[in-house]
């Protein structure tokens, strides 16, 4: 991630430590993943301790410090999920893709990971990939969805 | 576009009628997160496209609405003014719809709303059941404006009560509106509305121009994080003004400038209409200086949560609003003396926020008419108004609905909610999210208010309500909740770090099969301190779907550590899959078999490997003949 991508970011939130969270989310979103050089950057740009940006970066959800597949397949793990068997795609999703919760593939291609609840409950269970939302998944149809997101 | 004054705000509503009443009437599209994913947008591109292409688009007109709240049946369209509903609607379907009903005139009947007994067509909105029972306040305008456009919601009254307040009503007036409501939070914990705008007052002190003055701040709650619930999420979506009007009151009765809403970045579709929402409201002189011509002054920001279910909790909110991790701290000093940026702060729910226009329009005496006990003698004394509740899990109409406090659970569940689809049993219904209970049918008479549904050891919540058949196992269900929050507590106090993890070990056991009897007293008295010595209410209420699994469903512990079974067929360790007679041989089951651990000659009862047997219930899936048995 270039420096002048990351002053952008910092610039649209005044470069105020009070939006720190919010500057993570936009540097997550651009680049998948928190860099370690950004978190010192933007923990120089803002004069906080870089401690407090890793502290951040580890205890929200919305951040990886470890870069994150081409696709993430967010698997919902809410109630209506849960009761319509959320566990049993989260398991056939692993077995296909070969790789554990929170796994991404050797080719970068997906990441697979539990999330808490999507709120579109009426189409449980619910896989999330992108902008897209796929209801009503069933654990012999995933092989299917990941074929087609595969190609493309 | 011109600012809007206290005196045109009728007029620009008119105006807009008049456009509508232009049209022989409006296609109305549901684009609400759950339409959205089946295709809700592609109906309404599809739709646009199909008028045009036979030149109808100056007599029809489509408008995109927020969420309609029965999801099920997904894309919606409704055709006004006769109300005629169709459901999951596909390209061809609609094209039928056009062709038939709006250039023949004759409704279509296939993609009509059956009633589930009888399996005829109901061709009005209205008369469809699931909606039948509902009363509509804080989604009022469901369904019907378009969430992008503040015509379209002021030509149904938006800000209509900003403006009586700004005209006939002294900040006072309309805190005591809000008091005589009896409303209280709907964000779970259930605390009088009126009451915390009160005490906050209180904390910002004199008057505007005194030195001591501390400004106060309002935020919204929109960080919904229970799971199973999206209430939040559809009216933000359906009618954002509603939200934003209801801030204004607030922060005139309040006397602060400033308010933020946290909404969850989960949301990508709420937060797009949200600021769409305050942009639009700004423009028109709605937020911001001068609002409505007069010296009212407020605005809104937008913060985005990044994923932690303990940013619900009032101070781990505001602590991560200020570029913190969200940690709770001890609220020996209340938000509302010290809040954000140690300013006086209101945190109210969404859903809270968008009742108060109708609450400051209506009168407090109307809104407390509605739902249980007599509010006017004190607000503590019952539960008025309507709550809205996301119904989902194992029922057949899923969606959003609004009903009056003190309706029955059955009522919901059965008369709205059409009960348990695929034939199967009602076991249990879970409300109040990861910090409430599991209710059994021999509770299902009971009043849906704050008070009973504490007292039967559950809790209102923010208003998931997930049901559950009999093939749910209910230690599953109770070790599901806590792993959540496991997974979820900071980690600042000990009793609920450590405390989760003991007890997730001790329910682990026991779905495995490894537990005794005497393991199941530990369990309770583990609970019984987490609840006395957690810091904030996530730990605090943790063991509830614990204690409530075992008040309600001790019988199915007791199978599990006794009898290692799990009669409801879903703890792995406990089970095994077979196939029964009634198998015709056809070979889907060993197709699909991702460990090829099916056995069986083309029209011969086929055979399950049970070593090889991983229990992934793909078999049972698909299987069309009912030939799979847990047992």
């Amino acid at each position: 991630m270039t420096t002048q991508k990351v002053d952008k970011i910092l610039d649209r939130w005044k470069r105020d430590p009070q939006y720190a969270i919010e500057i993570l989310q936009d540097i997550q979103d651009e680049h998948r993943h928190l860099p370690a050089d950004v978190l010192h950057y933007v923990a120089d740009a803002l004069a906080l301790p870089v401690g407090r940006l890793y502290h951040i970066g580890t205890f929200f959800k919305a951040f990886s410090l470890k870069p994150r597949g081409e696709h993430v397949l967010e698997v919902c793990m809410g109630t209506a999920c849960h009761v319509r068997g959320a566990p049993r795609i989260l398991d056939a999703l692993s077995r296909e893709l070969e790789v554990p919760e929170g796994g991404t593939t050797k080719d970068g291609k997906f990441t697979l990971e539990p999330v808490r609840c999507l709120g579109c409950c009426a189409i449980a269970p619910v896989v999330k990939v992108g902008k897209d939302l796929h209801g009503e998944i069933q654990a012999a149809r995933v092989k299917t969805l990941v074929k087609k997101l595969a190609e493309g | 576009m011109a600012r809007i004054h206290l005196k045109n705000l009728d007029a620009v509503g008119r105006k807009h009628q008049k456009l509508l009443a232009g049209y022989k009437g409006l296609l109305l599209v549901c684009t609400g997160t759950g339409c959205v994913s089946a295709g809700g947008f592609v109906i309404r591109d599809s739709l646009q496209a199909m008028l045009k292409k036979r030149r109808l688009d100056k007599k029809w007109l489509v408008v995109q609405t927020g969420c309609n709240g029965f999801c099920a049946m997904g894309p919606i369209l409704v055709v006004q003014p006769e109300g005629i509903f169709y459901e999951k609607l596909n390209e061809k379907s609609l094209e039928k719809v056009v062709e038939e009903h709006l250039v023949g005139g004759k409704p279509v009947k296939a993609s009509m709303h059956k009633d589930l007994a009888t399996g005829n067509p109901i061709p009005k909105m209205a008369q469809i059941p699931f909606f039948a029972k509902q009363q509509l306040v804080a989604l009022r305008n469901k369904g019907i404006v378009d969430p992008e456009n503040i015509e379209s919601a002021i030509a149904m009254g938006a800000y209509a009560g900003l403006r009586k307040a700004l005209t006939t009503m002294k900040p006072g007036d309309v805190l005591g509106e809000v008091v005589r409501s009896g409303i209280r939070g709907r964000g779970g914990a259930g605390f009088v509305t009126g009451v915390k705008w009160g005490a906050c007052i209180k904390a910002v002190g004199p008057s505007l121009e005194h030195p001591e003055r501390r400004p106060p701040v309002l935020v919204c709650n929109a960080d919904e994080g229970d799971p199973g619930a999206f209430m939040d999420r559809s009216i933000i979506e359906t009618d954002p003004h509603a939200v934003l009007e209801g801030m204004c009151l607030g922060a005139y009765a309040i006397g602060a400038s400033e308010g933020f809403i946290y909404i969850r970045k989960e949301y990508p579709l709420a937060i797009e209409r949200l600021e769409k929402a305050i942009a639009q409201a700004r423009e028109r002189g709605l937020l911001g200086r001068k609002i409505l011509g007069s010296d009212f002054a407020f605005d809104i920001k937008v913060h985005r949560g990044a994923g932690a279910f303990v940013c619900g909790e009032s101070t781990a909110l505001m602590a991560s609003m200020e570029g913190r991790v969200g940690e709770p701290r001890a609220k020996y000093v209340h938000n509302v003396e010290s809040g954000y940026m140690g300013r006086p702060t209101v945190l109210n729910n969404v859903e809270t926020w968008a009742n108060v226009p109708v609450i400051v329009e209506k009168g407090g005496a109307w809104f407390g008419s509605i739902g249980t006990g007599d509010v006017a003698k004190s607000p503590w004394n019952g539960s008025s108004g309507t709550k809205v509740f996301s119904l989902v899990g194992n029922i057949a109409n899923t969606g959003l609905v609004e009903v009056p406090m003190g309706i029955r659970l059955k009522e919901i569940i059965f008369d709205i909610g059409g009960g348990i689809p695929g034939g199967r049993e009602f076991k249990a219904v879970q409300t109040g999210g990861p910090s409430g209970g599991c209710l059994p049918q021999s509770m299902l008479d009971l009043p849906v208010d704050f008070d009973s549904l504490t007292k039967a050891g559950s809790m209102m919540g923010s208003g998931g309500m997930i049901v559950m058949d009999d093939r749910t196992c209910m230690v599953d269900v109770a070790k599901y909740f806590i792993d959540f929050l496991k997974d979820e507590s900071c980690g600042k106090c000990t009793p609920c770090r450590e405390g989760l993890i003991a007890v997730s070990e001790i329910l682990g056991a026991i779905t495995r099969g490894q537990a005794t009897e005497a393991l199941l007293g530990e369990l309770e008295g583990l609970c019984d301190t987490m609840a006395v010595s957690s810091l904030c209410q996530l730990g605090a209420t943790a063991p509830n779907p614990v204690l409530s699994t075992l008040k309600y469903f001790r019988d199915e512990y007791v199978a599990h550590i006794r009898n290692h079974k799990c009669p409801a067929g879903v703890c792995k360790s406990l089970i095994r899959y077979e196939i029964t007679p009634n198998c015709n041989g056809c070979h889907v089951c060993s197709r699909n078999c991702p460990t090829n651990c099916i056995a069986g000659e083309k029209k011969t009862l086929h055979v399950i490997d049970a070593n090889a047997c991983i229990k992934c219930g793909i078999c049972r899936d698909v299987c069309k003949f009912d030939a799979v048995r847990v047992g």
